[in-house]
């Protein structure tokens, strides 16, 4: 067991599916989507083996696996995992597997669609699960293009375009991107300075003390290129549409976990790298993170797509990611993260049933809907436990983000995280104008043809909604693992004595 | 058997919440078991309530039991779910099991033949869960956990009837109306973690006194406030309790008497150590739970719909128990609480009953006569009346009469003049309310049926209740009450013969005159209304308070929703779609260099070469570098 790669094989195992999927004829549609389902079954249950025995008493990266790839860069295919980037993965391989049945009723194109997806969840895997800022970069890079394919292919066309969302959403991820590679390069190139050998290893970038403003001028690049990751307002436009015009298993995958790389790099690489240049930028990104939480809180008031929504509520809500990471403190941190999972699972449970509501009724728009719970009750439910999660109720997991990161930001910034505590107000607002306007009311009977949920359409409400509750319900455990990871990262941090982050 | 109970206190709150997840992952294809599956649990919740109740009120031994599981841990922060039994929880946990015991059973006929049977009691099931849960916690971030889990369960009930429009919205309603409340209610829960570094109760207990009369303690009790003032429906944001008789109205019984209402009162009463620093917050408290006492009795003076002109007289009571906190009154303010959750599950219930039997109709002039045809509905009515107008020697006269003796003896005068008047009213609006809808002439209700006994045997124990629940807060029982539910420095005034006889009298003439203008009509009703009728319009339409939000709302809320929608458009993104554009264009501009012809080439060729060639020959090769 401790011999067996763990990692690489969870990582890889889309990759394998999607390759023995190219070797099937493409009429053979059903052994296509049970080769998808199996790998991700696969995936999502190694993840949670790691999940479980990942050592919290030990600590640090662990289920480590190195080799050196190319040592004139100082480049090594090195993967570990620590309570930061456990709950990344599981989340991963969470929505993974249910985008999958998500997806199951794609008619057009069935073998290219499942081999893109595949193919963009180990992209997405691998900038978890490594730790080497090269092999992080790479992945992050293998993301953009499925994604871009996967919209102008299978996506749908309403206020704007699919050509325009799938160009809009690249082209963003690719300005992103450029500045962080600019970041990247720059680290390399002091940190070869500094040691004579050149690494890229991340533990080794974050034992040395860089000067000060050479921190600022890169943590601010990573920050825009990680912020417009994460749609940091007002670098957010791409979000909205892009998630509009996506196919159903893309908008989950993007609103769910590729997004959050975007998090996870401001808080792995970001912070831990650059402790002093982020906490000079801090601030700017905590006045940022309030124009997110109440300006797209409020736009979603005059939303009628059910996509755009939801699009824009994941904008407001990465606001609260990022007034925890702005914070900067242990607290806040782990709100951050424990949020990052919250809203992931929470995001993909939504798009995936606004996906078969859209895939059934050719609606999206909240008010040709309405009374939908007399026909779809199973949906109508799925659609509850996504909004009152999205709402923060207690009991569902995404209240212990939430109120983890008002605790934690409320000691740094104080009149900032009042205004973003308003934002429980303003979700409630538009999460229960747009609930009851689509699901309760009198019965149209234009909608008395529309199924509920059934079979493998069930699969992701299970899933999901079970995360949402389990997590919601019993959050210690997620805690406890979340916990170890920052608190050794700020422990580091802390010992170079140059942070002073606590 | 009390050491068991109290050991396994935590399943008085867990078993509501079995019963709902029960019914909803397996039970409820079958609506029957899942409804006895629910009374099940709250009765077994019902009878550890009552033991530790019972043993706590007839040895008068104080009980303390107080452990504690953690939740949310990490360092610096730690919200545990806990369980903290004193005689204030065993008071609201014998209420609310009791309550909602008697609200399940009546269920069962009240709400027969609904197709959402099956769910009715999952969320009744998980209501009494959430209430038992706040209850029972030791902790702030506890009780936030369950007071919004209770909102949760009132948004599902009062929008029960999801296909009505008007169920729909007044769900809405009473859930944003309580978020607003939460913000505060949240802030203060944060002040509290950030300058306490701790959420429990009796931790916390120990260190406000350092904090006592400071401007920063102030506003973290007027934060904490604002979570009750949601919550129990106080002024200014009371207006989602009359619209939450949308729902069955069995659960109005519910949400008005034991489970939702009672929450606010009781945080206040159970946070009392930290308001009771700060005279100027508990100034505030008092203040609005008078006025909102005033305020809501006068417009339920006007309306016809039974169930709003209770759901009025909710809000006024309301107002007299939080302004019973406010003036130091709590163990008085909680035995409002008691008595009130008797009598006025009881009227709702009753009135659920005249509204089964007259096929939904609710408007108090369509009925008439119903004391011929529902004479246990009537009687019990009658009883819960009473009770509710404070007539000696029912419930709510010791409840009552504690209050008003709190602001008289404590030099309250002008809170006693607005209690007493507010009696007043109380007593005249029930019986133009009991005179117009079961004496009088009208015969709307003659033919009406009694209806079946799974619904009148709850009215008749809720009546009993009605009658006695008093007595143990009285004189004559020696304040027992008082032993259980009482604060470290509260006074407690002897008995005034002055404000017993005030108060009855002016229940009595409240009475008399409802009884001179709806049953003798010896003054009329009608002479009155037009000359008045400014007044009436104003109090009939609530005080014009409903329209002044949505006005609000719509102009503020989503004014600014609609303008920052056009920002979104037309700056943010057209500034990005500007310089794509930008860019394109200027490819396009660029592209006519690209035109394909060797000799263009050449050309910038030779002007590339004569460039560098300038530069080297001006700067010296070091330029190249």
């Amino acid at each position: 067991m401790l011999n067996f790669p763990i990692l690489s094989v969870t990582l890889f195992l889309p990759i394998i599916a999607a390759i023995v999927i190219l070797l099937i004829p493409r009429h053979q549609e059903q052994p296509i989507r049970i080769i998808a389902a199996v790998a991700t079954l696969i995936s999502l249950m190694l993840s949670i083996i790691v999940f479980f025995n990942y050592d919290q008493s030990l600590g640090g990266i662990q289920f480590i696996e190195k080799i050196i790839w190319t040592p004139d860069l100082g480049v090594s295919y090195a993967l570990g995992v620590d309570g930061i980037s456990i709950p990344m993965l599981v989340l991963t391989t969470l929505i993974g597997f249910s985008a999958v049945f998500a997806s199951w009723k794609i008619k057009e194109r069935v073998k290219e669609f499942f081999v893109l997806l595949l193919i963009l969840l180990t992209g997405v895997m691998g900038t978890f699960l490594t730790t080497d800022l090269f092999i992080f970069f790479l992945f992050y890079e293998v993301v953009v293009i499925p994604i871009y394919l996967m919209v102008i292919m299978w996506g749908s066309s309403k206020r704007v375009t699919k050509e325009y969302a799938g160009m809009k959403l690249t082209i963003y991820l690719l300005i992103g991107s450029a500045f962080l590679l600019i970041g990247i390069i720059m680290l390399f190139i002091q940190s070869y300075l500094a040691f004579g050998t050149p690494t890229m290893d991340i533990f080794a970038l974050a034992n040395l003390p860089f000067g000060t403003t050479f921190q600022i001028v890169v943590f601010a690049l990573m920050a825009f290129g990680f912020g417009t990751l994460l749609s940091m307002f007002p670098f957010h436009a791409w979000s909205p549409d892009g998630y509009a015009g996506a196919p159903t298993a893309v908008s989950m995958i993007h609103a769910g976990v590729l997004k959050k790389i975007g998090g996870y790099g401001l808080i792995r690489i970001g912070i831990f790298i650059l402790p002093v240049g982020a906490k000079v930028i801090a601030p700017i990104i905590a006045v940022l993170a309030i124009g997110n939480i109440i300006y797209a809180a409020f736009i979603c008031l005059s939303q009628k797509d059910l996509k755009y929504i939801v699009g824009y509520s994941s904008v407001s809500h990465m606001g609260y990611v990022l007034i925890g990471v702005a914070a900067l403190n242990l607290i806040s941190l782990n709100g951050a993260i424990i949020m990052m999972f919250a809203h992931g699972v929470m995001a993909a449970l939504f798009f995936a049933l606004i996906g078969n509501l859209y895939e059934k009724s050719h609606t999206r728009n909240i008010d040709e809907l309405g009374g939908l719970a007399h026909q779809m009750p199973k949906l109508a439910t799925g659609l509850m436990i996504a909004g009152l999660a999205s709402l923060g109720l207690p009991g569902l997991v995404n209240f212990v983000g939430e109120f983890t990161i008002f605790v934690g930001a409320f000691s740094t910034f104080k009149v900032l995280t009042i205004l973003a505590v308003s934002g429980i107000i303003f979700t409630a607002v538009y999460i229960l104008r747009t609930l009851g306007t689509v699901l309760f009311g009198p019965r149209k009977e234009e909608w008395d043809h529309l199924e509920d949920l059934q079979g493998v359409e069930m699969i992701p409400l299970l899933v999901l909604g079970a995360a949402i509750i389990i997590g919601g319900i019993l959050p210690f455990g997620l805690i406890d693992l979340i916990n170890s990871g920052v608190g050794s990262l700020i422990a580091q941090i802390g010992s170079m004595q140059m942070g002073g982050i606590l | 058997m009390f050491a068991f109970a109290l050991e396994n206190a935590w399943l008085i709150a867990l078993l509501p919440f079995i019963a709902f997840a029960v019914i909803g992952l397996f039970l409820h294809k079958w609506p029957k078991i899942s409804a006895y599956f629910s009374i099940f649990a709250i009765s077994v919740s019902f009878v550890f309530a009552a033991i530790i109740g019972g043993r706590v009120f007839f040895t008068g031994e104080a009980v303390n039991y107080e452990v504690a599981v953690r939740w949310i841990s990490m360092p610096g922060l730690q919200v545990d779910m806990g369980l903290l039994v004193d005689g204030l929880t065993a008071v609201m946990l014998i209420v609310v099991t009791l309550v909602a015991l008697l609200v399940q059973i009546y269920s069962i006929g009240y709400m027969d033949k609904d197709p959402g049977f099956a769910s009715y009691y999952a969320y009744q099931s998980i209501f009494a869960g959430a209430m038992l849960g706040l209850v029972l916690a030791n902790n702030f971030g506890q009780i936030f956990v369950f007071w919004e889990l209770v909102g949760l369960a009132s948004y599902l009930l009062i929008g029960f009837w999801f296909g009505r429009n008007s169920a729909k919205e007044a769900a809405k309603k009473a859930f944003i109306t309580n978020r607003v409340g939460d913000f505060g209610f949240l802030l203060g829960i944060l002040f509290l973690q950030i300058i306490f570094g701790t959420l429990n109760f009796s931790g916390l207990a120990g260190e406000i006194a350092n904090y006592a009369n400071t401007g920063l303690l102030i506003v973290i009790s007027l934060l904490l406030l604002a979570g009750p003032i949601g919550k129990s429906a106080q002024f200014p944001l009371h207006v989602w309790l009359p619209d939450a008789m949308e729902g069955p109205t069995p659960v109005s019984a519910l949400i008005h008497a034991a489970t939702m209402v009672a929450a606010g009162v009781y945080l206040i009463a159970r946070a009392l150590f930290i308001f009771s620093a700060t005279p100027e917050t508990m100034l505030v408290i008092a203040v609005v739970g008078g006025f909102t006492a005033l305020f809501a009795a006068t417009i339920a003076i006007v309306q016809n719909d039974i169930k709003r002109i209770l759901a009025y007289s909710t809000l006024s009571q309301l107002g007299y128990m939080v302004m019973a906190m406010g003036i130091g009154a709590m163990t008085a303010g909680m035995f409002h609480l008691m008595t009130h959750a008797f009598f006025k599950a009881l009227l709702f219930l009753g009135a659920g009953a005249v509204i089964y039997a007259m096929h939904e109709e609710q408007d108090i002039w369509k009925m008439g006569n119903l004391s011929k045809s529902l004479p246990i509905t009537t009687w019990t009515f009658v009883i819960g009346a009473l009770a509710l107008s404070g007539i000696p020697p029912l419930s709510g006269f010791w409840s009552k009469d504690e209050i008003l003796l709190g602001a008289f003896a404590g030099g309250y005068t002008g809170l006693y003049v607005l209690g007493t008047l507010v009696a007043f009213i109380t007593a005249f609006y029930m019986f133009r309310l009991i005179f117009v809808a079961f004496f009088g002439n009208n015969q709307g209700g003659a033919n009406a049926v009694e209806p079946p006994r799974v619904m009148t045997i709850p009215l008749v124990v809720l009546a009993f209740m009605a009658v006695v629940a008093g007595f143990v807060g009285s004189p004559l029982m020696d304040y027992r009450f008082a032993d259980l539910v009482t604060y470290a420095g509260a006074v407690h005034y002897e008995a005034s013969w002055l404000v017993m006889i005030v108060s009855s009298l002016v229940a009595i003439a409240g009475i008399f005159l409802a009884w001179l203008i709806y049953q003798k009509k010896a003054i009329s009703a009608e002479n009155i209304r037009s000359r008045f009728s400014g007044i009436y319009k104003l109090l009939y339409n609530k005080y014009y308070i409903d329209e002044l939000y949505q006005w609000l709302i719509k102009v503020f809320v989503d004014g600014t929703a609609k303008l920052l929608f056009w920002i979104d458009i037309y700056i943010v993104n057209g500034f990005i779609n500007a310089l794509a554009s930008l860019a394109s264009k200027s490819g396009r501009l660029l592209s006519y260099a690209e035109n394909g012809q060797v000799q263009t080439y050449a050309a910038y060729m030779f002007a590339g070469i004569i460039i560098i060639l300038a530069a080297v020959l001006f700067g010296g090769l070091a330029i190249l570098l």
